[in-house]
This record gives structure tokens, sequence and C-alpha cells, in this order.
């Protein structure tokens, strides 16, 4: 996995609630035997119309906003566990999503892949909704190592969690499948006993 | 002296059955949890397999995973090869990795395949007492038989396949008591769409949910199951129901069940899992059973839902749902025209679930203007359906029954509601487009959508019963 480095870049706003994995991928696009290529289909029926025309109210399609972090409404992420929708988050070229609420699976899903969710308070998510909003290109800093966000143009910051294992992987791109089989010993002690 | 207290404090299910199951806790993070069994499918296992290739590593215990294709297959027709060529690949994936790694694997047409967490259960796979994952966020399901049961996704079916064990940080505990007599034509479905409802799509979010109270226990198996599977659509890791008489009897005697000797020791077990008196929760919620009434969705979450006889409601925060689903605030539910009707899916495919639904439609003939989509959950429930003289009923009715798979719940295969078109369907999810591009749908009970086909339009099935 690749490492985790600090971000600073302009975001995508997404003030929606509950945004569940079948509008951030829907199922139709789930047939591929690959994780590659399912960026071009994020979000694909709030993107595109029946004649496959861009939606020009949809926020990917508007050319103001850009950047590697998405920045959505409470609830992000509901819905099926398909990690296609993170796949597709990730191959559009975002590294973190900020949220005040993350769907569980969602979020485990996301820490796997090497993308980054944010969650942060009611009233910062509003802050940074609401500065996005009077500037575009508003850029947010995501500081992994000591766990911050800040919004670059105020200086306005909030701490983030994020659990000390899943930290470790992502700054040192650590793998969890060398790590479970570095258990052996302790699985096959494990069998043995039950 | 700390720890002694800690022994000697009473415990929930949950944390017996979980306590039971961790191989290695890692400071400050996550425990390593070992995995009894582990479902997979289709969709979402082929990259994960492709991890264990380029590790060069095989599947720790093929004993302990099955397999099943059940997301991406046809409903007709499945003794032919499939025809979407998409589709076929991925189905072929499957049966080639389940081969290449001494995998069980439940082909298409064979006597035990079917939807993953119908199976698991009818085969007597799905015990009490265990750690069951699968790449599919239903895996809830099986909590209904005091099983730790959770969906994960494709990184983590890889850790699965290569060490039987899986990350998971502990969850928060939550309780919810129903008790009381539910009313005529009130069912499971009606009682966890009315507690999502309640609760919000959001609401069970970080928690592990125990759903217990008289009602509860009054259930069968089967509509057990319904409301553990929904526990994920109040965002909750997995719901879990205490196993009883109830529970022991309908695994004895299945095909996979412990017999004998096996029976007597698992059974031991088993008694021992409920929660002890006093055990405490980090949230409690209770409910009566006698204010559940027939309940259906009007949005596009699972915890858009109200009442049957109640209007659309008028919050602002729901206008974007109400403007996908062609809806007005103060509408009345009741009487509004549909086009389609979709029974199946984990949530309402069972035997049980098909008999309710025959015993509304029986005698009657489903309303011209509606599509009717009978999809049992597994070959074994198709063959149950014939034998019990239900399919004969639909037939009677003009309607046609399709064969097992996941179907229409999620639209992957050919099985689409067109665009503007609205549904009643038993499944699990409104979302915008879950069942096809553009589709509108109700989340509704078997005996509900039975009402609704015969009438052609949203119905109180308790004027027809």
């Amino acid at each position: 996995m690749e490492k985790f480095q600090t971000i600073t870049s302009s975001c995508v706003p997404l003030n929606i609630e509950n945004v569940d994995t079948d509008q951030i991928i829907p199922a139709r696009f789930l047939k591929a035997t690959s994780r590659e290529g399912f960026g071009d289909n994020l979000f694909r029926d709030w993107r595109y119309d029946n004649e496959n025309k861009p939606k020009p109210n949809f926020v990917l399609n508007n050319p103001a906003y850009s950047g590697k972090i998405l920045v959505a409404a409470k609830n992000f992420g509901c819905g099926s566990s398909r990690e296609h929708a993170v796949w597709a988050i990730y191959d559009y070229g975002f590294r973190a999503v900020v949220s005040s609420f993350f769907a569980d699976i969602f979020k485990n899903n996301s820490l796997n892949c090497g993308l980054l969710p944010v969650q942060v308070s009611d009233a910062f998510l509003a802050k940074i909704f609401k500065q996005v909003d009077a500037d575009a290109k508003t850029l947010l800093k995501i500081d992994l190592e000591n766990q911050k966000i800040t919004i670059v143009a105020t200086g306005e910051s909030e701490p983030f969690e994020v659990n000390s294992y899943k930290k470790e992987c992502l700054l040192k791109g650590y793998d969890d499948v060398d790590y479970l089989l570095s258990l052996k010993d302790k699985i096959e002690a494990y069998e043995k006993a039950h | 002296m700390f720890i002694n207290l800690k022994i000697m404090s009473a415990k929930t299910l949950f944390d017996k059955v979980w306590e039971r199951h961790v191989v290695h806790q890692i400071e400050g993070g996550p425990a390593v949890l070992y995995i009894d069994q582990h479902l997979i499918h289709e969709v979402t296992s082929p990259v994960a397999f492709k991890g264990l290739d380029r590790r060069g590593i095989k599947v720790r215990r093929p004993d302990r995973t099955l397999a099943t294709p059940d997301h991406n297959i046809p409903t007709m027709g499945q003794e032919l090869p499939i025809k979407e060529e998409l589709s076929r690949m991925q189905v072929q994936q499957l049966s080639e990795n389940c081969k290449k790694h001494n995998i069980t694997l439940f082909g298409l047409g064979h006597k035990y395949n079917g939807v993953v967490h119908i199976i698991g259960p009818e085969l007597g796979i799905t015990k009490p007492g265990m750690t069951i994952v699968c790449g599919d966020s239903h895996t809830a399901t099986h909590g209904a038989f005091g099983s730790i049961a959770f969906g994960i996704g494709t990184s983590e079916i890889e850790m699965v396949l290569a060490s039987q064990c899986l990350f998971q940080a502990k969850p928060k505990s939550m309780r919810i008591n129903v008790n009381g007599k539910l009313g005529k034509g009130v069912t499971s479905k009606d009682i966890i769409l009315y507690i999502i409802a309640k609760l919000t799509a959001g609401g069970g979010t970080g928690y592990f949910v125990e759903f217990a109270g008289d009602t509860i226990r009054s259930l069968s198996m089967e509509a057990r199951m319904t409301i553990c599977n929904m526990a994920i659509e109040m965002g909750a890791r997995g719901g879990i129901i205490a196993p009883d008489e109830t529970t022991f009897e309908y695994i004895k005697g299945r095909e996979f069940a412990p017999k004998g000797e096996e029976w007597d020791k698992a059974l031991a077990y088993w008694k021992t899992l409920p929660t002890d008196e006093g055990a405490k929760f980090d949230i409690e919620y209770s409910f009566d059973a006698a204010d559940i009434e027939p309940m259906i969705t009007y949005g596009t979450n699972p915890g858009m839902g109200l009442k049957i006889s109640q209007n659309v409601p008028s919050d602002e925060p729901n206008k974007q749902a109400l403007e996908y689903m062609g809806l007005k605030a103060g509408d009345s539910m009741i009487g509004k025209p549909i086009d389609y009707v979709f029974i199946g899916s984990c949530t309402n495919g069972r035997i049980e679930d098909f008999r309710a639904f025959a015993s509304v439609v029986k005698g009657k003939k489903k309303a011209d203007n509606v599509t009717v989509w009978i999809v049992p959950g597994s070959k074994q429930v198709e063959r149950q359906i014939e034998a019990e003289g239900l399919k004969a009923i639909f037939e009677a009715a003009g309607m046609q029954l399709r064969q097992p798979g996941c179907s229409a719940c999620l639209a992957m295969n050919e099985d689409k509601v067109p665009a503007g078109k609205y549904s009643v369907a038993t499944t699990n999810r409104n979302f915008e487009g879950r069942q096809g591009p553009g589709s509108r749908t109700f989340l509704a009970s078997p005996l509900t959508a039975a009402a609704c086909a015969i009438t052609g339009k949203i119905t109180d099935v308790r004027t027809i019963i």
C-alpha cells in the first residue's frame, strides 16, 4: 500500500447526508474482477444523465471544484459493504474524505485501501462547507502524523481520531495480511485450543 | 483484583462470543478475531483471490469457507450458460478460485445453491456462538442465531482467506427491547422498519445490537433473521438474538448441523450464551409491539419509513428524497399506484415469507398494472414452494415463480425496475437507483407486498385479510 503523506489540497464539497455506497458506485458496475478503473463510474447516476451526458448541477462536474479531498455531510458511505466504493473514490484521485460521521464498513474499507476517513465535529464540518462556499479554492491541510485537520486560510484546526494500529499502517505503508501471517503461531495455538 | 472483578461481572451475549474468539489484542488498536465461518460469493471475492495469488499463498482454512454465486446471476434460465459476458466471467471466476483452493462451492443449479445468507442457516452451517463474516453487509442476518456476524470489504476477505482472522475494534453495545403482542397483519419486517424509522439510518453506527424482549422471543427463526438482517440499515455493525429452544429446534437435523454427541456438546455451550442478568449496555431502547403497524418506506433510505396509514412527512431535509420518489409532503401512502412487486432477497426470501405472501394472494388475481417477481432465496426454498402448493397459488394469481438469487434487491442482473416506476419490495434498501437506475422503491413486508400486488396500489393488508 502507498504511504500516506500529509495532504494540502483544495476540496470537493458534497453537502448531502446519508450518501450510500450504491450512489458512490451503482451495483451494475460491480461486475469487474479487478479493482482498477472504478473512478470513471464514481457517483455515476448523480454525475451523468440517461444519455451519459454530465449533469451540470453535480459538484464533480463543476470545474470550480477539484482536489484530493472529498468533503461530505454526515453518515457517509452507508449501505452495502462493497469496497468498490472506496476503489472508485481513490481511483478518481481522492486521498481523504472528510465528514462528521462515517458508516462503519466504509471506514474500515477506506483505512484498508489508503483512503483516510477524517471524522470532524458537525461545527467544524459546517465551517469547511462555509469556507468552500465563499472560496472554491479553499485549501485544507490533513496531517495524519499529528492527527490534525486545518483550514489553511483561517488557520482554524481540529484534531481527529484514528486507531494507532491503522495510523502506523497508513504512515509506513504496512500490509495487514503480512501482519496477520506473522501471527501464525498464535493462530495455530488458538485452533488447537478450540 | 480489578481483573477478578471483571471476570465475575455479568456479560452480554456479544461479549461472551467476542471474548472466545480473540486470538490477539493489539495494544491501543483492534483485536485479531478468529473467524469460524467465511461465506463468499462471486462479486466481492475475485480481487481477494488475486491478492492471494500475488502473494503466492493458499486459503488457510478451505473447510471453514463456503462459496455460492447469488448476486449476479439470472433468475430465469439458470440451466443455460449466463448470457451476459461479464456476469458469466464473474461466476466462472468464483468456480475456478474454489477449485484451485479446494473450497466447497454450491454453484448455479446445485441443490443447495441460493442467497448466501439464506443457505447458511437452512443448511445448519450457521449456529450459535460463532463468528461469521462475508463480503456482504447483510451478513448480520446470521446474528439471529446468537452469532457475531457482520459484513466485510474485499481487503478483509483477503485477510480471512489468508489467515482465518480479522482485525476488529470492539463495537459499543446496544440493546433494543420489544415487548407486547403484535397486531393483525404486523410482521417482523414491520418491527425492524419501525425501529429503523425511530433510530434513523445512522442511529446504530458504532454499535452491535442485541434484540430482546418477549415479542422477539415469540418470533420464528425466519422472522428473527429478517430483524437481524436489517440491523445494518440503521448503521449497526450487526444484530444478535439470544439462542433459545426455537433456535435449537430450527438447527436440529439440518444437513451440516452437529449430530449425536457433538450435538449435546454444542447445545451445552449454546445454553451458556444468553446475556447475564444485570449485564450493562452502552445504550438501551424499549418499544411497545402494540404501537407497530404495517410499515412502508416513502424515501430513499431505510430510515425514512412510516406506518402505512400515515401521510408523507414534510421535513425540509427530505426534499431531495421526495423529489426523487415523486411524492409530496402530506400525500397519503395508501392508494398510491405501483408498477412492480418483488418478493425475495436475504431479508424476506425464506419459506415463511412465501407462505405469508401466498396466504394473501390465494384465490385472487394480481392487478393488471403490476409486474410481480417472486424469487426464492434458495433452491431448497424453491422446492418447498413447489411441494407446499404455493407455486400453484402464485400461478393461479397470474404470477410467475423465478429461480433463486439476489435479483431485484440490488439489480445487478437483468431484474431491473425501469426508471420512474414504483416497486413495492420485501428487500432491505430503497436507495436511489437500488432496483435499477431511476427506480423508486417502497420497502414493506411480504404481507403488504401481496396486498399491493392484488390491488395494484399501496394497500393496508389489514383491510383485505
